[in-house]
C-alpha cells in the first residue's frame, strides 16, 4: 500500500489535472463533433474516466479514500449506461441501418 | 281572539295564487275567478272580524308573533305581525276593494286568454300588500314592498308581447328599485342606530333622541326615498303614468288604491320619526305640492283617458304627502282612504268606458255615450264629485283636512294646494265631459258595439260609488259638527309614551270656513269652466301634431321631463357603458387577456425552431449551458 501511495505521489498533482484535462477536452470535442453514436459513447466514456482518474490522485494526495469510493459508483454507473446506450444503439441499427446520429432528426416540432 | 287568527288574512290570498297559478291553463274561468274572488272575500271577513274587535277592545296595538325567522347572534328578527287601528283599516281598504276589483276582473278580463295567470298575480298581489300592511318591522314590511314591486311589474307587462308594454312595466321595476334602495339602507341605519328593527323598539329608541337628531334626518330622508319611488312623488313620478300599460283593474288596485300608497303607509307608521325631524317633514311638503302641482297641469291636456287618471292620482298622492309633510297624518291617511274609494271608482269607470269603446282610450274619440253606459255615467259622475272635493262627497272632507293643516303651517302652501284643487276639478270634469257629453265621436263600429257593462263589472262600481260619497263621513270634523271619529280611532298610533305626534288645527271657525269656502268656488268654477269649454261648446283637444301655445304645448308633452331624464340620465349612462364596453372591456381587459395568449402561441412559434431535432445540435447547447452554470458558480460563490 505504502508503495503504490508513494508511486502516485511520485509525479505532481498538476500532471494528474492536466492529462484528465486534455483526456476530458478529448471527450467532449468527440462527443461534439462526431456523427457515429458509438464514437460518442466511447467519447463519453472518456470524459467519465477522466474524473475518475482525477478523483482517484485526489484522493490519494489528500489521504482520503471517499474519492476512490466515488470511483466505483462512476464505473458502475458508466457500465449500466454502456449497457442501456448501446442497447439503444442496437435498436436504432436494426431500424434505420445506421449508427448516424444526424439520422436521427425526427425528435422534434 | 279573531285578532289571533290574523294569519288566515295572508294566508287566504296566498292559497288563491298557488291553486289559480298552477291550475292557469287546466281550471275552468269561472272556478278561477270565484277562487280568486273568494279567497280575498274571506280575508275580507276576517279582517271586519279584527276591525271590529279592535274598535271594542281597550288595548289598541297587538303583538302577534308568528315566528322565529332571522336568529343569529344580536340580529333577531321574528316573522310577527302588527294589529293597530293603522293596519286594521289598510286591511280592509286592501281586501275590500280587493275584492271588489276581483269581481270586476271577471268581467273586464274574460275575453284574456291570460285569465288564470291575471287572477293569480291578483292574488299574489294582495298577498304580499297584506304582509307590507301586517309587519310588525321594517324587514317583513320591506318583503311586501319588494313583492307588490313585482306584482306591480307582472301585471304592467301583464301584455308583454307589445314591447312598449313590456318596456313600461321595465321602467316601473327600475324607478321603483331607485326608492328601494333608499327604503334598504335606511332600514340598515335604523338597525345599526337602534339594534332592532321592530317597530315598537325604534319608536322607543328614537322618543329618547332630540328633535332635529342627525341620524334620525338620515333615516327619515332615505325612509322618504323608499316613499317617493313607491308613491311616485317628484322626480320618480314618470313610472306611474306608464304604469298605466297594465289591464285597467291592475291600475285601479295596483296604481290608485294601494300600492301607491304604501309609501304614505310607511311613514303614517314611522310618525315619530318624521316627527322628529322637521327639515324632512318641510322636504315632504315641499315635493308633495310640487307634485300636486306638476302632475294636475300635466294632466289637464293629456287626452288618454287612463293618462288623466294616471297624473291625477300622482297629484292626489302628492296632497298626501303635502298632509304629511305638515304633520296632518290622519288627514293624509283619511285621504288614503277616500282616495282609494274614488280613484279606483273612476278606474274602473275608465275601464268600463275602455271596454265598451272595443279597447278606445283616447277621449277625443269618445263623446256622448252617457245614454248607453247609464250606470257608468252615473257611477263616474259620484267618482269625479268626490275628487274635486265638492261637498258632501268624500274628497271634500279629506282633501280640506289637509289643506287646513297647510294653511296653520304656511300660507303659501296652502294657496298652491287650493291651484292644484282647481286644477284637479278642471281636468276631471274635462274627462268627464269629453266621454260622456256631446256627439260621439268613435267609428261607425265602435257605435254599434256601444253597451253597458256586465252585472259582475256594474256592482262594483255602484258600491265604490256609495263609498265614494259617503267615505267622507268618517271623519267629518268638528266646525262641520262632526266626530273626528277616524282621528280619535287613530289616535293611538300617534301617542308615544306620552309624546303625541299628532297635529291638531287650532284655527278659529270662521277661517276654517273661509278656507273651505275658497277651495270650494275654485273647484264649482273649474267644473263650470269644464263644462261651458267641452261639454257646451264642444271644444276637443286638437290632435297630436297641432301646434299649440307654450303652456299646452309643455303641458301636452308632460313637461318633457321623460326627455330630460333620457337626456341627463339614460344618455350618459349610455354612453359611459359604451364606452366601458368599447374601451374598457374590448380594449383593455379583452387587449390583455387575448394578448398574453397570442404572446405566448407567436413567442412559441419562433421559439419551437430550436428544436431542429439534431442531436449534435441539442448535446452543444447541453454542453454550452453546463459551462453556463459553471461560469455563473464561479462569479457568485
Amino acid at each position: 500500500m505504502e508503495t503504490i501511495t508513494q508511486s502516485i505521489q511520485g509525479v505532481p498533482l498538476n500532471h494528474y489535472i492536466l492529462l484528465s484535462s486534455i483526456i476530458f477536452t478529448i471527450g467532449t470535442i468527440g462527443v461534439l463533433i462526431r456523427r457515429n453514436a458509438i464514437i460518442i459513447l466511447m467519447s463519453v466514456e472518456l470524459m467519465l474516466n477522466a474524473v475518475n482518474l482525477l478523483l482517484a490522485a485526489f484522493s490519494v494526495y489528500r489521504g482520503d479514500a471517499s474519492g476512490q469510493v466515488f470511483v466505483f459508483f462512476i464505473m458502475a454507473l458508466a457500465a449500466a449506461e454502456v449497457a442501456i446506450g448501446l442497447a439503444i444503439l442496437t435498436m436504432i441499427y436494426r431500424n434505420t441501418n445506421s449508427t448516424d446520429i444526424n439520422i436521427l432528426n425526427r425528435l422534434k416540432w | 281572539m279573531i285578532i289571533n287568527l290574523v294569519w288566515l288574512v295572508p294566508l287566504f290570498p296566498l292559497i288563491g295564487f298557488l291553486i289559480n297559478g298552477l291550475g292557469r291553463n287546466v281550471l275552468p274561468k269561472a272556478v278561477i275567478g270565484s277562487l280568486g274572488s273568494i279567497s280575498v272575500l274571506l280575508s275580507f271577513i276576517v279582517s271586519v272580524g279584527i276591525f271590529s274587535e279592535l274598535s271594542a277592545s281597550e288595548i289598541k296595538a297587538f303583538y302577534i308573533p308568528l315566528f322565529d325567522w332571522i336568529n343569529t347572534g344580536s340580529v333577531k328578527i321574528p316573522f310577527a305581525f302588527q294589529i293597530d287601528p293603522l293596519s286594521s283599516i289598510m286591511l280592509l281598504i286592501v281586501t275590500g276593494i280587493g275584492f271588489l276589483i276581483h269581481v270586476y276582473s271577471i268581467g273586464y278580463m274574460s275575453h284574456d286568454k291570460g285569465f288564470g295567470k291575471f287572477f293569480a298575480y291578483l292574488n299574489l298581489f294582495i298577498f304580499f300588500m297584506l304582509l307590507l300592511v301586517l309587519g310588525s318591522n321594517y324587514v317583513v314590511m320591506f318583503i311586501g314592498w319588494e313583492g307588490v314591486g313585482l306584482c306591480s311589474y307582472l301585471l304592467i307587462g301583464f301584455w308583454f308581447t307589445n314591447p312598449s308594454y313590456a318596456s313600461a312595466a321595465k321602467k316601473a321595476f327600475v324607478m321603483n328599485r331607485i326608492g328601494d334602495l333608499g327604503f334598504l339602507i335606511a332600514i340598515f341605519v335604523i338597525f345599526t342606530t337602534f339594534g332592532s328593527v321592530e317597530f315598537g323598539d325604534v319608536f322607543m329608541g328614537a322618543a329618547r333622541l332630540e328633535s332635529g337628531d342627525s341620524t334620525l334626518l338620515l333615516i327619515t330622508l332615505l325612509l322618504f326615498v323608499g316613499a317617493i319611488g313607491k308613491s311616485a312623488q317628484v322626480p320618480l313620478f314618470t313610472w306611474l303614468p306608464d304604469a298605466m300599460a297594465g289591464p285597467t283593474p291592475v291600475s285601479a288596485l295596483i296604481h290608485a288604491a294601494t300600492m301607491v300608497t304604501a309609501g304614505i303607509y310607511m311613514i303614517t307608521r314611522s310618525n315619530l320619526l318624521f316627527s322628529l325631524s322637521p327639515l324632512t317633514m318641510d322636504i315632504i311638503a315641499v315635493i308633495g305640492i310640487i307634485t300636486v302641482i306638476l302632475a294636475a297641469a300635466i294632466a289637464v291636456s293629456q287626452t288618454d283617458i287612463k293618462k288623466v287618471l294616471a297624473y291625477s292620482t300622482v297629484s292626489q298622492l302628492g296632497y298626501m304627502f303635502l298632509g304629511l309633510g305638515v304633520g296632518a297624518y290622519t288627514g293624509s291617511f283619511f285621504h288614503v282612504i277616500t282616495h282609494a274609494f274614488f280613484k279606483a271608482l273612476l278606474f274602473l269607470c275608465a275601464g268600463s268606458v275602455i271596454h265598451a269603446m272595443s279597447n278606445e282610450q283616447d277621449m277625443r274619440k269618445m263623446g256622448g255615450i252617457r245614454k248607453k253606459l247609464p250606470v257608468t255615467f252615473m257611477t263616474m259622475l259620484a267618482g269625479t264629485l268626490a275628487i274635486s272635493g265638492l261637498p258632501p262627497f268624500s274628497g271634500f272632507f279629506s282633501k280640506d283636512e289637509i289643506l287646513a293643516h297647510a294653511y296653520q303651517e304656511n300660507q303659501l302652501l296652502w294657496v298652491l294646494g287650493v291651484i292644484g284643487a282647481l286644477l284637479t276639478s278642471f281636468y276631471m270634469f274635462r274627462m268627464l265631459f269629453l266621454t260622456f257629453f256631446g256627439e260621439f265621436r268613435g267609428t261607425q263600429e265602435q257605435a254599434s258595439h256601444l253597451h253597458e257593462s256586465p252585472k259582475s263589472m256594474t256592482i262594483p262600481l255602484i258600491v265604490l260609488a256609495i263609498l265614494s260619497v259617503f267615505g267622507g263621513l268618517l271623519n267629518v270634523p268638528a266646525v262641520l259638527g262632526g266626530g273626528h271619529w277616524l282621528a280619535s280611532f287613530m289616535a293611538p298610533v300617534f301617542e308615544h309614551q306620552g309624546l303625541s305626534t299628532a297635529s291638531v288645527i287650532h284655527l278659529d271657525h270662521s277661517t276654517e270656513y273661509l278656507l273651505m269656502g275658497i277651495s270650494v268656488m275654485a273647484a264649482l268654477i273649474s267644473a263650470i269652466y269644464a263644462y261651458s269649454r267641452y261639454a257646451k261648446a264642444h271644444h276637443i283637444p286638437a290632435p297630436d301634431e297641432a301646434s299649440r301655445g307654450l303652456f299646452a304645448k309643455l303641458s301636452y308633452n308632460k313637461f318633457y321631463i321623460d326627455e330630460l331624464y333620457d337626456a341627463i340620465v339614460t344618455k350618459p349612462l349610455n354612453l359611459l357603458s359604451y364606452f366601458f364596453f368599447k374601451v374598457v372591456d374590448k380594449a383593455a381587459i379583452d387587449g390583455l387577456v387575448n394578448g398574453l395568449g397570442k404572446a405566448t402561441s407567436e413567442g412559441s412559434k419562433v421559439l419551437r425552431l430550436l428544436q431542429s431535432g439534431n442531436v449534435g445540435f441539442y448535446i452543444f447547447m447541453m454542453l454550452a449551458g453546463i459551462v453556463a452554470l459553471l461560469v455563473y458558480g464561479f462569479y457568485n460563490i
